[in-house]
């Protein structure tokens, strides 16, 4: 059982990684045994969880469907090249500021999608990014902090100076009670 | 532990995760992550049948095959393991016979992973079938043949009776009896990563294992004893989960296998599952059968309860004898319950062994009496948001099984959610086909008990400071996604007075992190917490010491904040933090401080009374409002309310993900999520199979079936807790699935008796009612079973001890400390 080689270019974040592999392996494989960036996750390799998701020219692909030999001469974007510099895209502040990512795994894959969506659509409502995201799963979250995230992402890419409301960060002031520490967000936004 | 000090710098504020970053750009390394030099790869080859000696295994097809490094079968492994020692029923690789499909059977490694998996698919292995088992009910039916020769006779794992206080005597004073019979389906924790492992040999006979787990110490133990190591020679690294929920809280064969493939072979070897596979460890969800009994006055007021729980355990113990107690343990955590039977068993089934999923045994009897309650409240016409406020167990109570309670916020929980919801207005008055339900639940913050006899730390922290003011912690926790890590370092960010960016965390490493018994059990803010709050609160002492005596002040008046310690009446007077762990390091040389933590002894000394303590209970009340089409039977949740007594929150931004979290999955499981079996036909081998081992045909909700959720977090500081925090992670789950079913009553007046509610039980349940009938839909019966070793223990309020008044290994041990005239001794772990 020995495959045939191919040898390729690929543009992954706009840099050339020439790699050999196996003919029929898929461009998750190539991304994460080839060229080193394990930042893209799998979670069934068989396309029904979203984890795996990049960019090709843009669009959002699951990258356990796609053979890497597809990808020739078109442009890959993972999560690895999502910061500009040392400096996280707002989705990636986001992300980490509302604990939208919780365990970490699905994220790769659900930022993809939204960059994808945020390039499309750069205000779109909560029901639009649940559609949008709707092949992504997540374990953790409930999904509710990974839409607030990237509202607030968006928000931010369209130069508003917004912050989720303080419910998002505390909770609600339980009814009827003397309400907790409810200040609002003291989080950071950015890195 | 409730800290004094008036303003707190960090915690009770949101703050970005410690590990936020990495996990946002792709930095976080999980277990699949990993390579190293000569890395090959191993496969299992597992079991299709269900139940089967094996006669033969045949590698000779699969040895020709290209790139076959080697490979190891059961006899390569005869030493056995389990979480528990007294259950120690696994192998690695199938010894003599199999017991579900996908039981591993042969582990080969090859020079790359598809080579591996060609060789695996090319072992043939020759079985004689035997009858299987697939539920309780054929359990019970059927002793032999045997799936295991350990247990409570024929295919009964565990069967156990314990009554507290005289039962008859509550039920006597009850005015009305309620009965009913429940069933909880069995499902998994499909966390988003399949489990992985790389196993490193290093010098002579040590190896290292990286692995996806939540319990780095307890596969440590594991491995020594099944690789005949000194556990000095083994080092397990719990790798960051990328999710867990209790699926990666047991020690896996693949785990064993690996780090034995890489002893054989001399060079590391990498395994990662299929999702296929992942649904073949499982340790998910029991299946179980219950059946309440409960005596109320007319006022509502609880008499008397008798449960009785089936567990549908599947082919191993795993956690079995302590999750057949947890259908039980915490029913009394919430309302006060005078007196209590409680009778339990769970069968091996030839399915995959079920284990702990988040609530660990408790979700099941808790939708039980929940979804009892509410029936019960109708009928006494009582306000189900009242008869529960009316029971409400007070704080501090010892229970009638011996649980000593500390706070209890769960009636601001249900005043909140039925604030909230606008319950008081709107239950059972809105239009058919909408309706709204309550539930309440209970949970454990650590155990009270270590799995394995001893007296040693369940916790431990060790803090490395130097002059540059960084201070490293280290911990064998491992963080699985819940916040683990940023529980750690706030806790000792905030008793030192710096920044978490000060903090470096070394974790869940068992060569350089001391000894932490793993996340499981919603014990690491209260266990792993109390732990660092305590070695951090002696490197504060040694550095105020040194400084009090540089600045001849009092050290009680010394200030840890801002990155500063200063004299709290002359705050002027300090300097930086790393400047006064110079003077620390002048004084005491090299600096380091430990802290560990291990639980208050529990009241309880029954033989079983491991399972239940805990160092104080989180409480949790949701309200559900749902939407059911009554010519379909398909329902929809419009709105959670939920409200968890969280005792005080570490960081409420993390605590309210948790909560949304565990409200999602309470939702999947009582929705749609559903571990599946059937009996293939005949002609294609009866063999029984696993339905859906697929994420696409296993249905877990998506981002448009979530609806919206209001969470209040209950802040009410809990002396057992670091600076007063409590569990967050599991408790939440709870009341969602009766919740969702009470709902279902009030929106079309049927009960669906069972999780997960589909739609055609309601559509039949409709039917039953349009016929005059009762209007539900749920099981029978539950089995005619003998419950013969009632173990008697006389209650708190009867004046009892904590003992069982037959307990024979008591009386044993009574006995025997009697002749050597020492104290008695705690009872055994679970
Ligand atoms: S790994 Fe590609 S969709 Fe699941
Ligand atoms: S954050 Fe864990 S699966 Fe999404």
């Amino acid at each position: 059982m020995t495959h045939a080689m191919t040898t390729l270019t690929l543009r992954v974040n706009g840099e050339d990684h020439t790699v050999a592999f196996p003919a029929h392996h898929t461009l998750l494989e190539v991304l994460r045994e080839r060229c080193g960036l394990t930042g893209t996750k799998h979670g069934c390799e068989l396309g029904e969880c979203g984890t795996c998701t990049v960019l090709v020219d843009g669009r959002a692909v699951l990258s356990c469907l796609m053979l890497a030999v597809e990808t020739e001469d078109r442009s890959i974007e993972t999560v690895e090249g999502l910061m500009d510099g040392n400096r996280l895209h707002p989705l990636q502040a986001a992300f980490a500021d509302l604990g939208a990512a919780q365990c970490g795994y699905c994220t790769p894959g659900v930022l993809m999608t939204s960059k994808a969506l945020l390039e499309a659509d750069g205000d779109p409502s909560e029901a639009e990014i649940r559609e949008a995201l709707s092949g992504n799963l997540c374990r953790c979250t409930g999904y509710h902090k990974i839409v607030q995230a990237v509202l607030w992402a968006a928000a931010r890419l369209r130069g508003e100076d917004s912050a989720p409301s303080a419910e998002v960060f505390y909770g609600s002031p339980p009814p009827g009670q003397e309400a907790s520490s409810s200040s609002s967000s003291e989080a950071h936004d950015d890195d | 532990m409730t800290e004094p000090r008036a303003a707190l710098n960090l915690i009770g504020k949101p703050f970005r995760r410690v590990d936020g970053r990495a996990k946002v750009t792709g930095q976080t390394r999980f277990a699949d992550d990993l390579t190293f030099p000569r890395m090959c790869f191993m496969r299992l080859h597992r079991s299709t049948v269900p139940h089967a000696r094996i006669v033969e295994i045949h590698l000779e097809k699969a040895e020709k095959m290209p790139g076959v490094l080697g490979f190891l079968t059961g006899e390569d492994l005869p030493v056995s393991f389990g979480i528990l020692p007294m259950s120690r029923d696994e192998h690695g690789l199938a010894v003599g016979k199999v017991r579900y499909v996908g039981d591993p059977v042969v582990a080969v490694a090859a020079l790359t992973e598809e080579q591996a998996e060609a060789a695996a698919r090319a072992v043939e292995i020759e079985y004689e079938p035997l009858a299987t088992i697939s539920s309780v009910e054929e359990a019970l039916a059927n002793p032999e043949p045997r799936i295991h020769e350990h247990g409570s006779g024929g295919n009964l794992h565990r069967k156990k009776s314990m009554i507290f206080g005289d039962l008859e005597q509550g039920f006597e004073e009850a005015d009305v009896i309620f009965e009913d019979t429940l069933f909880y389906g069995g499902n998994t924790h499909l966390a988003m990563e399949q489990h992985a492992s790389v196993a490193v040999p290093e010098d002579d006979e040590r190896v290292t294992l990286y692995s996806s787990t939540q319990i780095p110490h307890y596969v440590h133990r594991a491995l020594a004893r099944v690789l005949e190591l000194p556990a000095s020679r083994v080092r397990v690294v719990a790798c960051p989960n990328g999710g867990g929920f209790g699926g990666k809280s047991d020690i896996m064969n693949h785990e064993i296998v690996t780090a034995k493939m890489a002893l054989v072979l001399g060079r590391p070897v990498k395994i990662s599952l299929t999702r296929e596979e992942v649904f073949y460890c499982h340790r998910g969800r029991h299946p179980m059968l219950m059946h309440l009994r409960t005596g109320f006055g007319k006022d509502g007021s609880l008499k008397a309860q008798h449960l009785k729980t089936a567990l549908d355990g599947g082919a191993y113990s795993s956690y079995g004898v302590a999750s057949t107690l947890y259908a039980g343990a915490l029913q009394t955590a919430t309302y006060e319950l005078p007196r209590y039977r409680f009778d339990t068993l769970r069968a091996f089934t030839n399915k995959p062994p079920c284990g702990p999923k988040r609530g660990h045994g408790t979700p099941q009897p808790r939708f039980g009496y929940e979804v009892h309650l509410d029936k019960a409240a109708h009928a006494l016409g009582i306000d189900p948001a009242d008869l529960r406020l009316r029971n409400l167990a007070p704080a501090g109570l010892i229970t009638a099984n011996w649980l000593q309670l500390s706070s209890v916020g769960l009636g601001r929980c249900i005043e909140a959610v039925v604030e909230g919801s606008g319950w008081r207005r709107r239950y059972g008055k809105l239009p058919h086909g909408r309706g709204l339900g309550l539930a309440c639940g209970a949970y454990i913050c650590g155990v009270g008990l270590p799995l394995y006899r001893g007296e040693m730390p369940h916790s431990g922290v060790q803090l490395k400071l130097d002059r540059s003011g960084g201070v490293a912690v280290f911990c064998g926790q491992a963080e699985i996604g819940q916040g683990s890590d940023s529980v750690l370092a706030a806790i000792v960010a905030e008793v030192l007075g710096i920044e978490l960016a000060d903090i470096r965390l070394v974790v869940a490493d068992t060569d350089l992190t001391p000894v932490e018994f793993g996340s499981y059990a919603s014990r690491v803010t209260v266990m792993m917490g109390n732990a660092a709050y305590d070695g951090a609160q002696r490197a504060r002492e040694l550095i105020a010491t040194a400084v009090a005596e540089r600045f001849e002040v009092d050290s009680e008046r010394l200030v840890f904040a801002e990155s500063r310690v200063f004299d709290a009446e002359d705050p002027e007077k300090g300097l930086s933090f790393a400047a006064a762990v110079a003077i620390a390091e002048t004084r005491f040389g090299t600096l380091g401080t430990t802290g560990s933590y291990r639980p208050p002894t529990p009241p309880g000394r029954f033989q079983g009374s491991g399972v239940g303590p805990s160092p104080t209970y989180s409480y949790s009340a949701a309200v559900i409002e749902v939407e059911v089409d009554p010519a379909t039977g398909l329902f929809d949740v419009e709105h959670v309310w939920i409200a968890h007594d969280i005792g005080r929150c570490i960081n409420p931004a993390l605590v309210v993900g948790q909560v949304e979290g565990s409200v999602y999955m309470g939702l999947g499981e009582v929705m749609m999520e559903e571990q599946a079996f059937r009996r293939l036909p005949p002609r294609l081998s009866g063999a029984l199979v696993h339905k859906t081992p697929s994420l696409l045909e296993y249905k877990s909700p998506t981002f448009r079936d979530v609806p919206p959720v209001t969470t209040y977090l209950i802040e009410e500081p809990d002396p057992a807790g670091p600076f007063g925090a409590k569990e967050v992670g599991q408790g939440p789950l709870l009341p969602i699935p009766p919740a969702a079913a009470n709902a279902v009553f009030d929106a079309v007046g049927v009960r669906v008796d069972q999780v997960p509610i589909h739609p055609h039980m309601i559509l039949r349940a409709l039917e039953d009612k349009a016929r005059g009938k009762e209007g539900r839909f749920g099981p029978a019966a539950f089995p005619d079973v003998d419950f013969p070793r009632n173990l008697i223990v006389p209650t708190p309020a009867e004046g009892g001890d904590g003992t069982a008044l037959n307990d024979p290994r008591s009386q044993k041990q009574a006995g025997r400390q009697a002749a050597k005239e020492k104290p008695s001794a705690a009872s055994a772990p679970v």
